[in-house]
């Protein structure tokens, strides 16, 4: 036990790749500009850049992951290891100094190494898929950028570089869901995301700049850094200075932007639609990274929402409240799709809600966990869907027309989708059991019982749409293209390359497969660098990756690292002997501060994990029973129910029009309250302005009457008829000046000019 | 000081462009002209920014040169397609706006 006096001092490792981590996101812009500048003239078109930078990307954070681990597993357990930090001023204006650099912990890497992982191989695989195209080279352009924007919004030192990054994404995202824009529905569907997420983009400001005004003063005080600074703003969320109410609004204001971006009830109506791009965007920006941006933002800045939410104190808030729907609601749409591609946008809403759920509960941890399992089990179903449609189904998504019975021509395929859909699933042992159960598991210890259950709810859904979908995909006969018909060609030009396409559906090639069994293998065993049922000693990312709870002295986090060996942390108080004793997060930090609150880890049951398996096997065997006899044998007792049974076919409609979101969205708002005001203003303007105007006109026209009898034919001719006469005679004066030369124009001007000098300097002298 | 050379220098050069632009009938030497014009004006702020130790005139003469700049590329631009048009560049040429 140390004394309360007593100050510890830990030296912590450093190493090149952690000090440089700021490479990961700068390489992909400068490939960015080569592509844009040189893609077109190069060999490949530009994909190797974008394929070589993203490599480099990798290796950097893998490096940089390796780096930390050592750091963490070099400082004494239970300690606060500081994050490696680096900043530039990036410009300066009226007095306030906008930073850019580096916030590298263990949530920043987790982060860093699967987007650039997954980055890369969607790049791989998109050299395959889009071969031929159009817009090829653009089209590595902006999935170049866009992985750029995301890695500098992961590992921003601020907020302002934060909103660059997000801002990056946003707009790349526009770019590549109208990829193909020549279809107006793809155009429309890339305005709607763009909006949609704008929408949200307005809380972001507001949070910030709320939080920034709220903050500024006291970090400014005590570590004398900005209040854009994340390090900054989660030690003052921490540390008894804000008031209630300026924390909440900027708490709630940052999680409206998260809704926006992450797709989360009621904003999710973009996320399906964004499904018109190609599967490759689809794969890589809304499933596995961009939309984690919404969820990696609370996760980041989990101390604001901590304390704004008061996150351990109740049983509902807002971020638990808005995730939880999100799980249900979306799961029940996923249920009316044809497209395989829409089943998994709304899967991906769905997991995003288990997401949300876990960091308002306080399961920061498996929240995070689940990010990063997710996004290799949710790329690799995206990636096969992509993969079904390039070589068997013929560029169609439907899953009810064009596919069926793929499980012989693909065999690879689906091996990876079963991997991935039991990942996703949640089923012992791939990945995702070990992320998800864990989610629902700590909801229920933190006191959120009630979500608890729309959670296992969820896991029902969940094991019963993947069910359907993949009996529609790979069982059964083949239908439509994939048994041959040609109907379906969405992309002709697209289609050029195609030689294969009369030779019906079979296996694609290894620049498609080999992403996939990467991608399928890391669904599979990822979960194992986790595994909570295993015990405390096999948690290592829990080890590596959650911050320690510790009371730390300011100058821990304010001083910039850099160096081996730098990264100084100075320990003021430990006056507490066990770990579970930390006051961060209940009680104000005395003589230091806190970056993170105290998190508990409910304690792993066999029961309730087998209770949740029970869920999920019987929703999958459920479904299953019910697509055989539905799709399987055509059983006519179920087939055509919803136009049969009144109750069902209400339920039905209202999951196929999405809840008629869409239509309040458009119908309502857009047009229930925009086209009313503008009714209105153009009711004011014909009947108030324009009876104005003419009653003006007659007014006016009376009176001009008079003026035009009276003054207008006497006087004013008179005069008018006169100074004609006058001008006329002036005009023929001086009509020759104007003779059309421009030097006599010239000559005029300075003459003109010098004689105006000449009368000041007279006056003057 | 050689204040009173640098504003001899300036009238001169004055002179010469004002010369310039009533004489010549090619497009591009009135041009020319003109900057000449302006370049005496900067000779003037400079001598007077040296002498009442001031950096404003040297502002300002940073901001003819600028304008200057502008200009020189639309009248040479304007030079351009009035040749297109009527493949000559002497202004006797441009009459058509007399009255």
């Amino acid at each position: 036990m140390f004394s309360a006096t007593e100050s510890a001092e830990t030296v912590l490792r450093s190493g090149w790749f952690l000090e440089n981590a700021w490479l990961i996101p700068l390489m992909p812009v400068i490939a960015f500009v080569l592509i844009i500048g040189f893609g077109k003239k190069m060999p490949m078109k530009g994909s190797e850049f974008g394929i070589a930078s993203l490599v480099a990307s990798l290796v950097v954070s893998v490096g940089a992951a390796y780096q930390w681990i050592q750091r963490v597993d070099g400082a004494e357990p239970e300690s606060f290891v500081a994050p490696v930090i680096k900043t530039w001023t990036w410009w300066e204006s009226a007095g306030f100094s906008f930073g850019i650099g580096q916030h590298i912990d263990g949530l920043s890497l987790t982060l860093l190494v699967v987007v650039t992982l997954i980055s890369t191989l969607v790049e791989i695989y998109s050299v395959e898929y889009l071969r031929g195209d159009i817009r090829y080279t653009h089209f590595f352009g902006a999935l170049t950028l866009f992985s750029a924007g995301m890695l500098n919004m992961v590992l921003a030192e601020n907020m302002i570089q934060l909103i660059l990054g997000w801002e990056i994404m946003g707009m790349c995202s526009f770019l590549l869901i109208g990829h193909w824009w020549e279809d107006g529905a793809n155009s429309r569907a890339a305005l709607k995301a763009f909006f949609t997420t704008r929408t949200g983009d307005i809380g972001l400001l507001v949070g910030t700049s709320v939080l920034f005004f709220a903050a500024n003063a006291w970090t400014q005080k005590t570590l004398g850094i900005s209040g854009f600074t994340v390090r900054g703003l989660s030690a003052w969320a921490l540390s008894g200075d804000p008031g209630q109410a300026a924390i909440t609004v900027g708490a709630v204001a940052l999680f409206i932007a998260c809704i926006g971006k992450s797709g989360q009830f009621p904003l999710h109506t973009w996320l399906p639609d964004a499904m018109a791009g190609p599967t490759p965007v689809s794969s890589l920006l809304h499933s596995s990274t961009m939309v984690v941006a919404g969820v990696y933002l609370v996760a980041r800045l989990f101390p604001v929402f901590f304390t704004g939410m008061n996150i351990l104190g109740t049983n509902l808030n807002l971020i638990v409240l808005i995730g939880g729907i999100t799980i249900v609601v979306a799961a029940a749409l996923a249920f009316v799709q044809a497209d395989i591609k829409k089943v998994l946008a709304y899967s991906t809403v769905s997991q995003l809600g288990y997401m949300m759920m876990g960091l308002g509960a306080g399961a920061w941890m498996p929240a995070v966990f689940h990010i990063f399992t997710h996004a290799f089990f949710k790329a690799c179903l995206f990636l096969c869907a992509g993969s079904v449609s390039h070589s068997a189904s013929h560029h169609s998504f439907d899953m009810k027309k064009d596919m069926g019975g793929l499980r012989k021509f693909m065999p690879i395929t689906f091996g990876a989708w079963i991997i991935s859909t039991l990942a996703l699933c949640g089923v012992f042992p791939f990945s995702g059991f070990f992320s998800k159960d864990e989610i629902i598991d700590n909801v229920g210890h933190n006191g959120y019982n009630l979500f608890m259950v729309l959670g296992l709810t969820g896991a029902f859904l969940t094991a019963a749409y993947m069910t359907r979908a993949t009996y529609l995909t790979f069982n059964g006969k083949p239908r439509g293209a994939a048994a041959g018909a040609h109907a379906h060609d969405a992309h002709d030009a697209h289609d050029a390359h195609d030689a294969h396409a009369s030779r019906g559906p079979h296996e694609s090639r290894l620049l498609i497969t080999i992403p996939l069994m990467i991608l399928a293998t890391l669904a599979l065993g990822a979960g194992f660098l986790n595994p909570v049922p295993l015990g405390e000693k096999w948690e290592r990312m829990t080890r590596w990756v959650e911050p320690r709870a510790e009371v730390i002295s300011p100058t821990g986090i304010s001083a910039v690292a850099s160096g081996p060996g730098q990264g100084r942390v100075f320990i003021e108080s430990r006056t507490q002997e066990s770990k579970s004793e930390s006051p961060c997060g209940t009680s104000t930090p005395t003589g230091g501060i806190c970056v993170a609150p105290k998190l508990q880890h409910a304690p792993f049951k066999w029961s309730k994990a087998l209770m949740s398996m029970l869920i999920v096997f019987f929703g999958g065997f459920a479904s299953w029973v019910l697509c055989v006899q539905l799709y399987g044998k055509k059983n006519p007792k179920l087939v055509g129910l919803t136009k049969r049974n009144k109750a069902l076919g209400t339920g039905y409609m209202f999951l196929q029009n999405k809840y008629y979101l869409d239509v309040l969205y458009e119908k309502i708002i857009v047009h229930g309250i925009a086209h009313p005001i503008a009714q209105a203003a153009y009711w004011f303007n014909q009947n108030i302005i324009d009876g104005v105007v003419n009653g003006f006109g007659l007014l006016a026209r009376k009176i001009s009457g008079w003026v035009y009898r009276n003054v207008d034919q006497r006087v004013v001719d008179g005069t008018v008829n006169g100074s004609a006469a006058a001008a006329q005679g002036a005009g023929a004066v001086i009509r020759p000046i104007q003779s059309g030369k421009v030097n006599q124009y010239g000559a005029l001007l300075f003459g003109a000019a010098a004689i105006g000098a000449l009368i000041l300097v007279i006056i003057n002298t | 000081m050689l204040l009173n050379e640098f504003l001899f220098l300036g009238a001169i050069l004055f002179c010469i462009g004002v010369y310039g632009v009533i004489v010549r009938k090619n497009a591009v030497l009135v041009l020319m002209s003109i900057e000449l014009i302006l370049n005496s004006v900067n000779i003037n702020l400079l001598a007077f920014s040296l002498r009442n130790g001031s950096a404003d005139g040297q502002t300002f003469a940073l901001y003819v040169i600028a304008v200057a700049a502008a200009e020189v590329g639309i009248g040479l631009a304007l030079v351009l397609l009035v040749y297109r048009n009527s493949r000559s560049i002497s202004l006797d040429d441009l009459s058509e706006m007399k009255g």
